[in-house]
């Protein structure tokens, strides 16, 4: 029987085949390393006199904690600033390569990786972060790990894993244009539910996946994690090789066309099967958001806030208890839903093609009095490009606020916070409780919905506006 | 890591679903660069709440956290585990885990311990009827008691021998290291270096 993309990947890992109930232990390629989850690992080293195994297998980089705003000073937050200095002691005693704040390569560990061509089509990628899903995009097994794992990578260079489920989410038809690849996965979510995925890898695959960019697809990558699955994965293909000839740590030459070969084996066969399969009509789809308190309680923009009394007990508990918190009434209109801040950043939506779909529907428009926008790049390296572009330019003109890169209000470990009540339209992947600060309500959108919802002061989509702008991003 | 082979402490019922690792404890606890100390984190956005359960005697002096469904998604922070574990918690029972939170749970020896939905209901309602009942959770058996009642729990086989020795797992890994440098030794060229 054929295998599918994920099993080709693990089974190229294999160090040792677990015997009886033992996992197997699987080979790590890259390992990416930021200040949160790591002190507590490199502790573990010292205490045991180990040392870390492959530092050429291991990056670093200040992300979680960095303010946005007036980065060459010292970090004003104190216990913020012992992380990481704490980081960039630990880097310097066990060798590892750092991109530290002010650095032109620093940005959230999720962007380095593919900017960099860390990323390949065929690796096992691991960071202290659930949102390592992302790098899948490129084929990759690529998925979150906790502290103590971080501390086995950086001893064995290896995790010792029970295999995974493989579930096909098949997304056929073509995209509206103004509809992206963040509402194709918010559907997803909301169709399967958070936990879903739970022991799966997901594949993204059809007809949809293959017309997305590279960046879309990392986007969707980015939040398998929101659907319980442990990693989300494309197989590659020419647009995945476009994506990353020429960069700095691709293969070249010879070793560019080897490398290229055996990407193109890593595909599922077609007589493979899958443990679960999803159906997606991409036709149908329209512009989704999250009204809800987790990632799956989500609907389309054209849809109202669902209302408990028409669901069964537990349902409506939990909905009741969601609604609660976010301070809605059931049956208002999604698209009345008014917003105090819009966040367009994070490791699912900050990358360059998200801030062109953005700056397109603020172009000449200005966001609502009633409106703070930040607009936080995911690497300096886009932060660059866009300025190269003039895109902060649209963004500045348009009245929103134009940051230096870090992982920002996506999770408020710096300055970036909602206040308690504040409502916001996200283009992050967590709508938690208190996730964008203590008493704040998020609303997880695409960057066309960010950008629009700014300009009117409700949840709206760039069709909203006059005149209509519309964007295929 | 300590051995676990039985445990026995009061039950605190969490009557929640979908309770995700920022729910047990917010990014903003995540600054410290120590192992210990995440207590005070601990559900924090709900501890000023007097009627959560953490507030109320005698749950809070509970070790065996009862918990609703998808209990541990979302973030992979490992400071969730240490934050139930400092605050003296060894066990909690869900029906569904978040995967991350499973895998680091079995690290740092705390036991996920998996029971099905209906059982769960019947332990709430079992401590709820004598707040302050004491739960003994048996590894070797996969059983947790509640006076009259036992339920089973899921645990894979692998985590409980670990637990039940409380064997360090990169020291197992690392008895497997000629095999670690012989699988180096046959990796492509093309794969990419950070240097």
């Amino acid at each position: 029987m054929g295998r599918t993309l994920a099993e080709k990947v693990w089974d190229q890992h294999v160090v040792r085949q677990g015997e009886g109930d033992e996992p197997d232990l699987l080979y790590i390629d890259l390992h990416l390393v930021h200040e949160v989850t790591s002190p507590q690992a490199f502790d573990g080293l010292r205490l045991h006199g180990r040392k870390l195994r492959r530092p050429d297998l291991t990056i670093a980089t200040e992300d979680h904690n960095v303010p946005t705003l007036d980065i060459l000073k010292p970090i004003a937050d104190e216990v913020s600033a012992t992380q990481v200095a704490t980081l960039r002691r630990n880097v310097e005693e066990f060798g590892v390569r750092l991109f530290p704040m002010g650095d032109a390569n620093q940005g959230i560990v999720h962007m380095i990786g593919p900017e960099q061509g860390l990323t390949q089509p065929g690796t096992t990628v691991v960071c202290g972060d659930s949102h390592t899903s992302t790098h899948g995009a490129f084929g990759a097994l690529a998925f979150g790990i906790g502290t103590s794992e971080v501390e086995h990578v950086m001893a064995t260079q290896t995790l010792p894993l029970k295999p995974f489920r493989t579930m096909a989410i098949e997304i056929e038809g073509e995209l509206r244009p103004g509809v992206t690849s963040k509402d194709v996965i918010l559907k997803v979510i909301s169709q399967i539910g958070t936990g879903g995925g739970a022991g799966y890898v997901l594949e993204y695959r059809g007809a949809a996946v293959r017309a997305m960019s590279m960046e879309a697809r990392m986007t969707m990558c980015n939040m398998s994690i929101e659907a319980g699955g442990r990693a989300g994965m494309v197989a590659p293909d020419e647009t995945t090789f476009a994506y990353l000839k020429g960069r700095p740590h691709a293969p070249q030459g010879a070793e560019w066309d080897a490398a290229v070969a055996a990407w193109r084996e890593l595909r599922t066969d077609d007589d493979a099967v899958f443990d679960a399969v999803v159906h997606i009509d991409a036709d149908s789809l329209t512009p989704f958001v999250t009204w809800g308190t987790n990632p799956g309680q989500g609907l389309p923009l054209g849809e109202s806030v669902p209302d408990p009394a028409t669901m069964d007990d537990d349902a409506a508990a939990a909905t009741r208890k969601a609604l609660d918190y976010m301070g809605l009434e059931p049956n208002t209109k999604l698209r009345d839903i008014a917003v105090d801040v819009v966040f367009l950043g994070s490791c699912t939506n900050a990358r360059i093609e998200d801030f062109r779909a953005a700056a397109d529907v603020l172009r000449g428009n200005r966001i609502a009095d009633s409106v703070q926008m930040l607009v936080v790049p995911g690497s300096m390296a886009v932060k660059a490009q866009a300025e190269a572009e003039g895109l902060d330019q649209v963004f500045l003109d348009a009245g929103a606020e134009w940051r230096n890169a870090g992982c920002s209000m996506c999770l408020g470990m710096n300055p970036d916070q909602l206040a308690p009540g504040q409502r916001c339209a996200s283009t992050s992947n967590r709508n938690f409780e208190g996730r964008q600060g203590k008493g704040g309500r998020t609303h997880l959108v695409s960057p066309l919905v960010a950008a629009a919802t700014a300009v009117r002061g409700t949840l709206s989509s760039p069709e909203d506006l006059t005149p209509t702008v519309l964007t295929t991003a | 890591m300590d051995k676990f082979t039985t445990h026995t402490g009061i039950g605190t019922p969490l009557r929640v679903s979908n309770v995700d690792t920022d729910q047990i404890i917010p990014a903003v606890f995540l600054k410290r660069v120590t192992r210990t100390g995440f207590d005070d984190g601990l559900f924090a956005s709900w501890r000023n709440d007097p009627a959560f359960v953490l507030n109320q005697e005698p749950y809070d002096r509970g070790s065996v956290l009862v918990a609703g469904s998808d209990f541990g998604t979302g973030s992979s922070r490992e400071h969730a585990v240490w934050a139930l574990m400092d605050y003296g918690f060894r066990v909690v029972i869900s029906s569904r885990f978040g995967e991350i939170f499973k895998g680091n749970s079995s690290k740092a020896g705390l036991l996920a311990a998996t029971v099905d939905q209906s059982d769960v209901e019947l332990l709430w309602k079992k401590i709820e009827s004598r707040p302050g009942l004491e739960l003994t959770v048996d590894l070797h058996a996969r059983t947790i008691t509640a006076e009259d009642l036992v339920v089973p729990f899921s645990v894979d086989d692998y985590t409980r021998w670990r637990l039940l020795e409380g064997l360090d797992d990169i020291g197992l890994t690392l008895r497997h290291e000629e095999d670690i440098t012989a699988y180096e030794a046959a990796r492509p060229s093309h794969k990419p270096t950070t240097v």
